[in-house]
């Protein structure tokens, strides 16, 4: 009988403590790639004009790369040119997939805000980004020697965030 | 604006610290033995001094008084003045002001009408609601104090939210919080009837008016925000189950609960415990839903400003006050019996099975709502609980609830029926197989959905059969039953006609182009600029024509505001056989197409006129066991125009 | 877009005009059969960069890229199981409105039991 009568003061201090906990934590407001860890997937994108384009087996090269998802209507890449262009001088190899875009608006924006890429592909219908597992632009992908996602940066990449990145990669490498 | 305006603005703010003090003696006053009788001049003065507040912040929105930062970040001199004064209540500060004003209208309200349960009762209560008065005064004054000035004041606001300026959702949070006060009341009085250890029927007949004017008042503010939700987002649905949906429905579901709990308490004096429970539970719920909406810690569609601290000082008052609540119950409800027995297919056996079955949907309600939380925290792992998972665990329950629905009130008080007793349900059940025909013949392809029309058709029918070759003039508390119940069958139907007859297209046009959907030819006749008084828009001209032959023209836009800069769906929608043909513009893709998203809802509009049925039947049922006629004439109903009540 | 982007976009009062592609994403199948599968499977997922809607519901580019996909797919001959599960294998089950069966998502589909059972517990000792 006692027991029924506490039970719903024990409730409310199971609720209360479960909703305390969680006030602290930011909602995610974006989904994680469920990618990282499994191999990118396979897919061959055009380049602009009379460029090659990017496909999977460029990415499994021996050695670690950068695939940055972007696209030229998209404010915070522009935002992130500067961090991509010293990540480029840092030695790191970019891979860029400009996001449902035009290649005339593209070329615009490279030529605008400079181009840290080794090879573009236009992924005209987002169906690449939806490949890897990701929910808009920017996004950065890590893909170790072996093809494989090791990480995923959601948002542009900040400042601080260059040794961080620089550091992954290292151990990837 | 210069600065040569009265202060108002402060006047406003020393009238909140005056109200917490007012509302201090209130809460403190019933437990002392001589101060007792200063409750409710306390709950009078604190009513009067939070009303001065109100009526100091609606002046400060009235003006634009823009060294007002709540009315700078909310308001703009080009706005109707029915949304600048809307706009009081369309942000966290004003809105918490408005549920303070409405709970110490309500104390003041409780401190002038007669006693019925004796006035040192009355003061218990008041003490109590007192403390929930306090405790969010304090909320108010020292986290989102809604007079806060700044300097230098801006010369103009930065506007509304395009999509609250909307008579749907100006008066959705009022409405709603009226329902809130109800249960805060209900809360009260019944804190104060386990601790002078006196649940009885009397107590349950002083109660009930309350629980009931609660409850209509949720089911109105609920639908309005479904109805709003419909007209205004332009995503052509009612309800999402989303968190914040959710949060507004908890509540609803344990006053459900106890509109009938209590109701058994009042006529046979069983089940007082049990009543107690769901008022205390009734107002948590309503304390959670504030605190999901206002803490931000689930993700919703309706995004609020969000605020840990707040959310944390509303977390203390939740825990405190509920917890203060049960314990009193824990300590307090062995000691009240359980009162009269009764045969399990008896009247009161249905009102049971009914909380059985809304306390069900409640935990799943619940626990579906704060699982995905409760999931990441533990493993990390992310999951949706969506509309699927909520449909498929709630409407076999609800459809349960209808068949009882239907069945309860015919049934007898304390005994089990006479063996005659199934062969009244003829009717129904022969609507119900009727209904059910019906929707296969218009296409109904699940089994839920045909048992949703057989359920809707038998209570609509078993709502009525209380009338049905009775002499005596009904009670208004069986009129309002019969009339909520009728509401609540046309709303079933409402809803499953719209769900699941609905037709729709989403595509993409040229002007000129036309599209085939239900039976139904679109065409898009034309696209082009339409300007109003703080927006312009792009709207799309829609011909429907059925077989050659015009049925509706719709014109949805995509507007602009200009303060604060925003784009918004307006539908088109027109009225159509009981139902809607709704449309919504997207944008141009750059290419001469545009994105024409089409609906046709059959029936949806028995929704709303079943919430408005709903709210009704639960006020005419305040009315109580009084006969809806002088006694002593017993007539049946129809034949006589309705007199003055009996009371 | 991005939440970010689009907040940035709407912040500058610059919003992108990303030219959609012209497909499958706007248009019905042919087979109204495939057509109503595939927009019962699109109502049950979600839309990546709005707030807990549906790619049916949402007008996002992202949502269209996903009804693209799925017409695409179910045209195929896919079911729409398995295409769901291609997407649950890039986003996680978050991308589900229909939570998966699984040992830590059993008591969430066994509530509806859970409660009519405890509450019948309830019911017996207030009726005792």
């Amino acid at each position: 009988m006692t027991v029924s009568r506490i039970l719903p003061l024990v409730l409310l201090a199971a609720l209360a403590t479960f909703l305390g906990l969680n006030l602290g934590r930011p909602q995610q407001a974006t989904v994680r790639s469920a990618m990282v860890g499994k191999p990118a997937p396979a897919f061959a994108l055009p380049g602009l004009a009379g460029e090659p384009g990017l496909r999977q087996a460029d990415l499994a090269t021996g050695r670690p790369v950068l695939v940055n998802l972007f696209a030229s209507w998209c404010l915070p890449c522009r935002v992130e040119a500067p961090q991509l262009a010293a990540l480029r001088r840092a030695g790191v190899v970019i891979h860029g997939i400009a996001l449902r875009d035009r290649p005339e608006d593209v070329a615009a924006f490279l030529a605008r805000h400079g181009n840290p890429f080794g090879r573009i592909g236009l992924d005209a219908d987002g169906r690449v980004a939806v490949g890897f597992g990701s929910s808009g632009v920017p996004e950065t992908f890590l893909i170790d020697g072996q093809g494989i996602i090791r990480a995923q940066h959601i948002g542009e990449i900040r400042p601080e965030d260059v040794p961080k990145i620089l550091k992954e990669l290292r151990r990837w490498g | 604006m210069t600065a040569v305006l009265p202060p108002i603005p402060e006047l406003g703010h020393l009238a909140l610290w005056l109200a917490l003090a007012a509302a201090l003696v209130q809460a403190v006053a019933p437990w002392h033995a001589r101060l007792g009788q200063a409750a409710a001049p306390a709950a009078a003065a604190q009513g009067l001094l939070v009303l001065g507040a109100f009526v100091a912040l609606g002046w400060a929105f009235l003006v634009s008084d823009f060294s007002v930062e709540l009315v700078t970040a909310n308001s703009h001199t080009m706005k109707p003045t029915l949304y600048k004064l809307t706009g009081i209540w369309a942000n966290h500060e004003g809105s918490m002001l408005l549920w303070v004003l409405i709970l110490a209208l309500a104390g003041l309200l409780v401190a002038l009408m007669p006693a019925p349960l004796g006035p040192a009762f009355r003061a218990r209560a008041l003490g109590v609601a007192g403390m929930v008065s306090a405790g969010f005064l304090a909320f108010l004054l020292l986290a989102s104090n809604p007079f806060t000035r700044i300097e230098p004041a801006p010369t103009e606001g930065r506007g509304l939210n395009p999509l609250l300026q909307d008579p749907g959702l100006a008066f959705h949070p009022p409405t709603l919080y009226v329902g809130y006060v109800g249960l805060v009341v209900a809360f009260a009085l019944a804190v104060a009837a386990l601790l002078e250890g006196r649940v009885s029927s009397d107590w349950a007949r002083a109660t009930r008016p309350w629980v009931a004017g609660a409850w209509a008042f949720l089911t109105l503010g609920i639908a309005l925000g479904a109805w709003w939700a419909y007209y205004e987002l332009g995503w052509g649905g009612w309800w999402f189950w989303d968190p914040v949906e959710n949060a507004a429905l908890m509540p609803w579901l344990v006053a459900t609960a106890l509109l009938h709990s209590i109701r058994v308490l009042e006529t046979r004096g069983a089940l007082p415990n049990w009543t107690l429970m769901l008022a205390i539970l009734g107002f948590a719920l309503s304390m959670l839903g504030t605190f999901i909406v206002r803490s931000g810690v689930l993700s919703s569609v309706h995004a609020f400003a969000v605020d840990p601290t707040r959310g944390l000082f509303l977390l203390v008052l939740l825990a405190g006050l509920t917890g203060g609540a049960f314990l009193v119950w824990a300590l307090k409800a062995p000691r009240i019996a359980e009162g009269a027995r009764f045969a399990a297919f008896s009247r009161e056996g249905s009102l049971v099975l009914n909380n059985l079955l809304l306390l069900a949907l409640l935990s799943i309600v619940l626990v579906g709502t704060l699982y995905p939380l409760a999931l990441e925290g533990v493993s990390g792992r992310q999951i949706s609980v969506g509309p699927p998972y909520f449909n498929a665990t709630t409407l076999p329950i609800v459809l349960g609830l209808a068949v009882l629905m239907g069945v309860g009130p015919l049934l007898a008080w304390k005994r089990n029926p006479r063996p005659g007793f199934v062969r009244r349900l003829w009717p129904p059940l022969a609507a119900a197989l009727a209904f059910g025909l019906i929707g296969l013949a218009l296409g109904l392809k699940t089994v839920l959905a045909v048992l949703g029309f057989a359920a809707a058709g038998w209570l609509i029918v078993a709502s009525l059969l209380p009338f049905v070759g009775r002499r005596r003039v009904p009670t208004f508390l069986a009129l309002g039953t019969a009339i909520a119940h009728l509401g609540a069958g046309l709303a079933l139907l409402g809803a499953t006609a719209s769900g699941a007859l609905q037709r729709e297209a989403l595509v993409s046009l040229r002007v000129g182009d036309g599209f085939a959907v239900g039976g139904l030819e679109v065409r898009l006749y034309d696209v082009g600029p339409v300007a109003g008084p703080n927006w312009t828009a792009l709207e799309a001209t829609l011909h429907v024509s059925r077989d050659g032959r015009p049925v509706a023209t719709l014109t949805p836009q995509s507007r602009t505001y200009t303060t604060p800069p925003m784009e918004t769906t307006e539908a088109g929608i027109v009225g159509w056989r009981g139902g809607d043909l709704y449309a919504a513009l997207g944008k141009p893709d750059g290419s001469g197409r545009w994105q024409i998203h089409f609906w046709i809802k059959p029936l949806v509009h028995l929704l709303w006129v079943g919430a408005v049925l709903m709210a009704t039947g639960a006020a005419v049922a305040a009315g109580g066991r009084a006969r809806m006629a002088w006694p002593g004439r017993a007539r049946p109903l129809v034949s006589r125009p309705v007199p003055v009540p009996a009371e | 877009m991005g939440l970010r982007a689009a907040a940035w976009a709407m912040a500058l009062g610059l919003v992108g005009a990303a030219p959609p592609p012209d497909g499958w994403g706007v248009t019905p199948l042919p087979d109204p059969r495939q057509e109503a599968a595939a927009r019962r499977l699109m109502h049950e997922l979600r839309c990546l960069t709005c707030q807990n809607q549906s790619i049916a519901e949402s007008n996002a580019p992202q949502a269209e890229t996903m009804r693209a996909l799925v017409r695409e797919r179910i045209r195929a001959g896919r079911s729409p199981e398995d295409v769901r599960a291609e997407l649950i294998e890039r986003y996680g089950d978050w991308v589900s409105f229909r939570p998966p069966p699984r040992p830590d998502t059993w008591l969430l589909w066994a509530m509806p039991v859970v409660a009519l059972g405890l509450g019948a517990v309830v019911v017996r000792r207030l009726l005792r």
